[in-house]
């Protein structure tokens, strides 16, 4: 119950301050399209690069957002209340990265298939590109939220998340891309999605443990 | 989650003055330090307050007040010793603990963006007391809001700001201990009646308040366990 409302609140948040949800989504879509830009308009070429540079801006689109997911509830106080609430801080944690993932990563995942098109990737590839992000960005909710949790009233936040962050998250980046490249080439890439869905499991179970007590060092 | 409802004082021990020395102290600290660095706050610092009895916490800016309330919250770890409520560390089952208590602290836990009773809301929710909108508009109207309800916290001035989080306070009848730190502060004469009114009540009903303030207080302290720092 607890976690639900929280969850709720969150979303009303993100869907008040609409500026700063859509501005994860704008940055994705101006990087993925500065790449065609600056590697010239070969269309085989950009065919070959489209995957990876598409996951490449997600990654750091998401990465945008996440310092935000804890700080501004610890300026206002509301952390120190969530610490003492008689619902485990795992859930409460789990119920914010949800809404989060609602409003940044569900939105990139939706704004890909027209990027793939600019890259010319065909149908069947850029059903797998959305597959793998909706598989992909709830894990760098989850683990960025660690970051944030850890990060929580530093300052330089952003960058040091990065730090913490990016390298965990590698992983994603290469079976994400890489399950798209195999589909784009004619391969089979149910290896590349199960190990992602092992990721997204593994992430989904352990993070929030992870999160809660790193926000309760930061907070102490 | 459980659902406001009246009467839930009942089960407390009494709390009238004469059988006070048999009724067993809940919330209890004992030996606790406090360090900021190398700088001690303060050290071997033991209290304990029985149900019905306020506990102030008094000291000069800097003293480590906040220090002591976030301690005996489990918000801060102390450097030496242990907080205990009914017998039992507070990190033994924190949840438990969580259920008995209500903690306002120097922030009012507001999000600018949300009305006023949505903030409310959420803060109860995650307080673990589900309260509609309804419950909300009456605890607000006790606060003085009566008509600001759907106002965004963000027009909201300092003081008015203030209610809305001590509202909380007025749906509290579960929760048996209040920890507040400068509870009056930015208050006008009015609000510091209606406030005072509610400790009194809670006090009253048999529960614990621990609050740190600067000003005199305008209730009656009675056997007030005090701590100076």
């Amino acid at each position: 119950m607890t976690a639900w409302a929280v969850f709720l609140r969150d979303l009303r948040l993100a869907q008040r301050r609409r500026a700063d949800t859509l501005a994860a989504a704008i940055f994705f879509v101006i990087v993925a399209s500065l790449f065609p830009l600056a590697l010239g308009a070969d269309p085989a070429w950009l065919r070959r690069l489209g995957p990876g540079v598409v996951w490449v801006a997600a990654l750091l689109a998401s990465m945008l957002s996440m310092p935000r997911l804890f700080a501004d509830d610890a300026v206002d106080g509301t952390l120190e209340q969530m610490l003492l609430s008689p619902t485990p801080l795992p859930l409460i944690v789990l119920a914010k990265v949800g809404a989060h993932w609602l409003a940044s990563g569900l939105l990139l995942s939706l704004a890909a298939p027209v990027l793939a098109l600019q890259y010319g990737l065909d149908g069947p590839a850029i059903g797998m590109l959305v597959l793998t992000l909706l598989l992909g960005t709830p894990v760098l909710s989850l683990v960025g939220a660690i970051g944030a949790a850890l990060t929580v009233g530093v300052r330089g936040a952003a960058v040091l998340l990065s730090l913490l962050v990016l390298p965990l998250v590698t992983p994603v980046l290469i079976f994400g891309a890489g399950a798209v490249e195999a589909v784009a080439g004619g391969m089979d890439s149910g290896g590349h999605f199960s190990l992602l869905g092992a990721i997204l499991v593994a992430a989904a179970f352990l993070a929030p443990w992870a999160a809660a007590a790193a926000l309760r060092i930061s907070l102490d | 989650m459980t659902r406001l409802q009246q009467g839930a004082h009942e089960k407390l021990p009494a709390a009238s003055p004469g059988d006070r020395v048999r009724v067993r102290a809940v919330l209890a600290a004992h030996d606790l330090e406090a360090r900021r660095g190398r700088r001690v706050l303060f050290s071997h610092l033991s209290l304990s307050a029985a149900p019905g009895q306020l506990l102030r916490v008094l000291g000069a800016n800097g003293s480590g007040k906040t220090t002591l309330l976030r301690m005996l919250v489990g918000l801060t770890l102390p450097a030496a010793g242990t907080v205990s409520w009914n017998g039992r560390p507070i990190s033994a089952d924190r949840d438990a603990f969580h259920r008995d208590l209500v903690y306002l602290g120097h922030a009012a836990a507001l999000k600018d963006d949300l009305s006023a009773r949505e903030n409310l809301q959420s803060l109860m929710a995650i307080g673990g007391t589900a309260c509609d909108a309804a419950q909300a508009d009456g605890a607000l109207a006790a606060a003085g809001l009566a008509g600001r309800e759907r106002l965004p916290a963000r027009v909201l001035s300092a003081g008015q700001r203030r209610r809305v989080a001590l509202a909380r306070l007025a749906l509290a009848g579960q929760q048996r201990l209040w920890v507040l730190d400068e509870p009056f502060n930015a208050l006008d004469a009015a609000a510091v009646g209606w406030l005072a009114g509610l400790l009194g009540t809670h006090l009253g009903a048999g529960g614990i308040v621990a609050l740190t303030s600067h000003q005199p207080l305008p209730l009656d302290e009675g056997d007030a366990v005090v701590v100076a720092l």
